[in-house]
């Protein structure tokens, strides 16, 4: 097990030596220039651009840039936006807990409806339930997901008038200042009575965005585990001993049934991580998959390369631990390896 | 391990690993079923069959559009700017009515038909080829090649799919073409893992040991012996590319990165028109209904396949 | 999944019915569009920045909420010498800077050292905050300044002179635009002390209606009421920028109250607030051009008559119809209609593609012609869509036999290469920026037709540059009126430019908004709004 630890830790070491190498590329082939993108109708004159371009250290030869831009990196450092003349490490730290708290409430929401609705499709196999819940799943899987998201703000928020259109919190009723960057706990901290509402009801819509895909994905997958282990020997010797069926299937079939169900969480959480860059730009989110969309738009070369590192890490991260764990709860493997 | 080789893929929010299909790779019968075979399992599933028709129906409003659709899909008529469709009050002349320049939706969604299901094929058709090629290349030579193919594709899975594509398509420029290289290179690694999971789960078995033995040739054996063997969990995973790559595609012409004008493609349609969600919605839910549409059927036609090519699934 | 939409929607009803306002205070939220690159307008180009610092800041001199009329503010009165070379203000006594922001308490108040400091910043390399921030300062730099100050002197605390170079008539107006702002040297040097003078253009401390809370990226920015301000109060106690990129978000956020004030409506959306009984629809000319512009370099466009023919052939009124959307005027002169010395005696050109098509002919163009047309890839505040203008230009060039090939570039690479002339037509525009005519003559004089510069049509005829050059430095409104209204006869005749539109600036605000302006030049200012 340790072993297997250490392999693939360190499986990742040339990943991010890769990846650096390939976000420093990618980002520099980008056609346009960061100073001449700001500059609007105004325009600029090519002495200034010259002298901008050179205290942005622009002029230097790519391989010198690129070393210097990896020495950062080894001490920590991940440049300076240069629209916003902040370290992009700052920026990032500032947007990330909006994108954890939604990919959470995502995840949460497409968990809490994903597996009964899995597991009970699978018991009444064949029954109009299971039908309709495999449609639904099917149409989720199949949502574009921006224009989803356009359509529950015009049904739910401006037809209906049930949630909040977008942001984070009803600025005009409350304020406290951020502490964790966590709105949900933030609120509570405030102790400002109502404030944990504003801050659920606005995360309701980004959620259901945001945990369409993943709801469809984990009820498919426990309906399709849970019919693979229904039919196992053991299940039924269960059945046949005469144990209520809620037992069988609640005790018996599900703890394994979840074991792949789990796995494919583990890769949800990961990819919403990775930056829920259609649900952030539709619903206003402040989350990094935005800050990453805008910086590509604005040629901000730190932020882009930054970004992606810090990103992508953390995706890469995610991905291992949720490797090691399949591998931990999957006896079958474990042994095999 | 049940075999639901969606499970792992939700690619269109960011990429991730897929044990589910690799583990899946190891059921497949090494045997491809025969056509009638498949079809009678194929045709068993009413979905599926659903699915088909509504695919052959629009891959055939496709083809011929320039028959079928009544107008030009860039012709703009002045006089009817935003007319509604005929069931809001509008008149046939325009069926589902008139864009924001006068464009006639219904033709344009025909012709956008060409459009989408072009980039699903030109994507699936192209990762598929140089999905075997790397993914059989780094199973058999293992090594170098193995470790810089693999680590290749960790890193383009490592990037957010989405920015990762809008990535490639700043570098190279808006365009339609752009577009099918920007989500073909997106969608690459899952051919490639499971091209070379199946392989190297193939190799070990004693038909191609007793290949290796008789002296057939590397090339032959790569291509001849085991690939066909590892084409069912492609066949799935290919048909399912079409559908995840036409929305990925739609997605950047959602954020104005696709298609350029005035081709009808639907993402960009959507996005044009996103402007009129109240005063002419239905300019912006067509296009988004043709990409649900068009994408269920696929899906429910991939299903199908899955379940006609995976015996284990059929069994139960 | 109608089952679970309405379990939310039960949820969501459950919340909003907990939900109670924790205080009452009056709280006026703006739905802004984005986020700014920081609080100092002296480095920032963008309206977005600018509107996020406006609030805390004030400058010497002011326009006057919603007109382009200069009053004074900082400066109580100026006055200007005979040969127009010096401008001498007297500035304002008692004005307090804000207290208690960033652990920053002022013992003084806004004085002389002030004003020096604001101007120095950008204009000495020695100073020790020119190079913080990057020091882009690019208005600065655009509108002349390093050539047209001689020197700025302090005279007594309360007195400050301006000394230039050449008589400039726009100067005064310079003067009341953004990067003209006045910072707080005293908190500067605090800064500095501290080892933080980033801090300066993160967390700003000014004179102005509003004291700095809170910024949070791509979020929330947060004002409240500065009680010392030096016209008294603000109405309102709380400001908020809500940050909101989506326009049909903003509205749907107007809806329902969770802002007030909203920038730019999709101009599909006009028509429906028109009627909405919660939102009040002001609206005002822009002061803005959306232009295309044939690049007299390259024939056929060297001809007049071909310009003239092209002039003809593109049907404004639908462009006006369809892409503005009622949000917007059919242009006639290179100068909107709200600054003086506009020639309303100028007429423009009928649609009419048949007489276009004989001037093609006459003018020997052989058809099919191909010609490339670009648009530009963002939205600007004079054009909401240069892409389906292009579209519908495309479409009435090809009734003449000329086939338009759309070209775009992404939108520095755009400007940048137009600039440079590689174009045979393209789209652009500008916004004004002080409400002086020469801040929109000067893209169409000689010295901006050189390869690189502003003028896209690369047009230069001494006629109009000498009239142009002239008015730029009288004094004398009445005299530069009459040469700038010879300069837009000139233009018209020679037709460097299709003169698309001037933008029409809507803005919705909630019902209960009281006395909020539009500005011409797109600010956005709530000093003296109030909520009913």
């Amino acid at each position: 097990m340790l072993k297997l630890f250490l392999r693939r830790v360190a499986l990742t070491l040339p990943t991010f030596v890769a990846l650096m190498f390939v976000t420093f590329v990618a980002v520099r082939l980008v056609p346009g220039d960061p100073i001449e993108v700001r500059t609007g109708e105004r325009g600029i004159s090519p002495e200034r651009l010259a002298q901008f371009r050179h205290e942005l250290g622009l002029d230097r030869p790519i391989w010198q840039q690129f070393l210097d831009y990896a020495n950062g990196l080894l001490h920590g450092d991940f440049g300076v936006s240069i629209v916003t003349k902040t370290p992009v490490l700052n920026e990032f730290l500032i947007l990330f807990p909006a994108t954890l708290e939604l990919a959470f409430c995502a995840l949460v929401f497409a968990i809490v409806l994903g597996i009964p609705a899995g597991v009970l499709a699978a018991v009444k196999r064949g029954s109009i339930f299971d039908h309709t819940v495999m449609t639904a799943a099917l149409a989720g899987y199949s949502m574009p997901i921006f224009w989803w998201g356009l359509l529950l703000i015009m049904f739910m928020s401006e037809y209906l008038g049930l949630t909040p259109v977008s942001g984070r919190m009803d600025l005009i009723n409350y304020y406290f200042e951020p502490v964790t960057g966590f709105m949900l706990i933030d609120s509570l901290l405030s102790d400002q009575e109502g404030a944990f509402g504003a801050a659920v009801a606005h995360l309701i819509l980004p959620s259901i965005v945001l945990g369409t895909i993943p709801l469809a994905v984990i009820a498919r997958m426990t309906r399709s585990s849970m019919l693979e282990v229904l039919g196992e020997d053991y299940v039924r010797t269960a059945r046949a001993k005469g144990l209520s069926p809620l037992r069988v299937v609640g005790l018996h079939a599900l703890r394994n049934a979840l074991i792949p169900v789990v796995t494919v969480i583990g890769l949800q959480t990961g990819t919403l991580l990775a930056g829920a860059v259609l649900t952030e730009t539709i619903f206003a989110w402040p989350g990094v998959g935005k800050w990453l969309i805008e910086s590509i738009s604005r040629r901000d070369y730190p932020a882009l390369q930054g970004g992606i590192m810090l990103i992508s890490g953390i995706v890469i991260l995610v991905n291992l631990i949720v490797d090691l764990l399949y591998v931990a709860i999957n006896p079958r493997i474990r042994h095999g390896g | 391990m049940a075999g639901d080789s969606m499970a792992g893929d939700n690619m269109r929010e960011g990429p991730a690993f897929d044990p589910a299909a690799i583990a899946m790779v190891e059921t497949v019968p090494p045997e491809v079923s025969s056509l009638r075979a498949f079809w009678s399992a194929f045709s068993e599933n009413r979905g599926a069959v659903l699915g088909l028709m509504v695919v052959a129906f629009i891959a055939l409003l496709a083809i011929f559009a320039p028959w079928v659709a009544p107008h030009s899909p860039v012709e703009q008529f002045r006089q009817f700017v935003q007319q509604p469709p005929v069931w809001a009050g509008g008149s046939w002349q325009f069926p589902f009515g008139t864009d924001a320049v006068g464009r006639d939706v219904l033709s344009r969604l025909i012709y956008g038909a060409r459009i989408s299901l072009g980039i699903g094929l030109s994507v699936m058709v192209v990762s598929v080829a140089l999905g075997i090629v790397l993914g059989l290349a780094s199973a058999f030579m293992r090594g170098v090649v193995e470790v810089v193919v693999m680590r290749i594709m960790d890193v383009v899975v490592a990037i957010p799919s989405l920015v990762l594509a809008i990535l490639v398509v700043a570098v190279l420029g808006p365009s339609l073409a752009n577009t099918i290289i920007a989500v073909t290179v997106v969608y690459l690694p899952r051919y490639v893992r499971l091209v070379r999971a199946a392989a190297i789960a193939e190799l070990s078995k004693e038909y191609v040991v007793a290949a290796q033995v008789a002296g057939v040739g590397k090339l032959r054996l790569m291509f001849v012996t085991v690939l066909p063997n590892c084409l069912a969990p492609l066949i799935v995973q290919a048909a399912l590319g079409i559908s995840d790559a036409i929305l990925e595609a739609a997605a950047l012409g959602f954020l104005g990165l696709g298609a350029q004008p005035p081709t009808p493609e639907w993402g960009a349609m959507l996005a044009d028109s996103r402007e009129f969600i109240r005063s002419a919605p239905w300019i912006v839910t067509l296009p988004g209904l043709a990409i649900l549409v068009t994408v269920v059927a696929i899906n429910l036609m991939g299903d199908g396949l899955r379940d006609a090519l995976d015996p284990k699934l059929r069994r139960s | 999944m109608p089952a679970i939409n309405t379990k939310v929607a039960l949820a969501a009803a459950m919340l909003t019915a907990f939900a109670a306002p924790a205080y009452a205070a009056k709280t006026l939220v703006y739905c802004s569009e984005g986020s700014p690159e920081n609080f100092t307008p002296a480095l920032n180009i963008t309206g977005t920045s600018f509107d996020a610092a406006r609030p805390v800041y004030n400058q010497l001199v002011e326009f006057e909420r919603g007109t382009t009329n200069v009053v004074p503010a900082l400066a109580e009165s100026w006055t200007v010498s005979d040969d127009g070379k010096e401008i001498t203000f007297k500035l304002r006594k008692g004005v307090k800077f804000h207290s208690g922001v960033n652990g920053f308490t002022p013992t003084r108040d806004f004085n002389a050292d002030d004003v020096l400091f604001s101007f120095e910043r950008q204009w000495k390399p020695e100073n020790p905050y020119h190079k913080v921030t990057g020091g882009a300062y690019d208005y600065f730099n655009d509108m002349g300044m390093p050539g047209l100050l001689k020197s700025i002197d302090k005279v007594d605390d309360y007195t400050v002179k301006f000394v230039l170079t050449e008589p400039n008539a726009p100067m005064l107006a310079n003067l009341a635009m953004d990067f003209a702002t006045i910072m707080s040297k005293e908190y500067a040097d605090f800064l500095l002390k501290k080892g933080a003078p980033e801090q300066l253009d993160q967390i700003p401390v000014g004179t102005g209606p509003f004291q700095f809370v809170t910024y949070q990226k791509d979020a929330v920015i947060r004002f409240k009421a500065f009680p010392a301000y030096f016209e008294g109060p603000a109405k309102i106690d709380n400001l908020v920028y809500a940050i909101t990129p989506d326009p049909t978000a903003r509205y749907a956020k107007l809806k329902k109250g969770e802002c007030h004030v909203m920038i730019a409506p999709n101009p599909a959306d006009i028509a429906g607030m028109k009627t909405d009984p919660a939102v009040n629809l002001l609206s005002q000319p822009g002061l803005n051009i959306a232009y295309w512009a044939f690049n007299v370099e390259k024939p056929p466009f060297d001809k007049k008559e071909v310009r003239q023919a092209f002039n003809l052939a593109i049907d404004k009124a639908a462009i006006i119809k369809d892409v503005y959307q009622g949000a917007g005027q059919a242009a006639v002169n290179p100068i909107p209609p709200t600054i003086w010395s506009y020639n309303t005696a100028v007429k423009d050109y009928a649609y009419d593609p048949e007489k276009a098509k004989a001037m093609l002919a006459a003018a020997g163009v052989k058809t099919p012609l191909d010609i490339d047309l670009w648009w530009m890839p963002v939205q600007r505040p004079y054009n909401p869509n240069a892409k389906r203008i292009a579209e519908m230009m495309q479409s009435d060039l090809s009734k003449l036999g000329i086939n338009a090939k759309l070209v775009s570039y992404e939108w520095g690479e755009y400007r940048k290469r137009m600039q440079e002339g590689e174009h045979m037509t393209g789209q652009l525009g500008w916004t004004g920026d002080n409400g002086d005519p020469d801040n929109f003559f000067f893209l169409l004089g000689c010295p901006a037709a050189r390869k690189g510069g502003q003028n896209l049509a690369k047009w230069c005829n001494k006629d109009f540059d000498a009239l142009i050059t002239k008015a730029r430095t009288i004094a004398d409104k009445d005299e530069r009126t009459k040469l700038y209204e010879q300069a837009q006869v000139i233009f018209k005749e020679e037709a460097p430019w299709f003169t698309i539109a001037h933008s029409v600036v809507y803005e919705p605000t909630r019902k209960e908004v009281v006395d909020y302006k539009v500005s011409p030049f797109g600010r956005h200012e709530f000093y003296g709004v109030d909520l009913k």
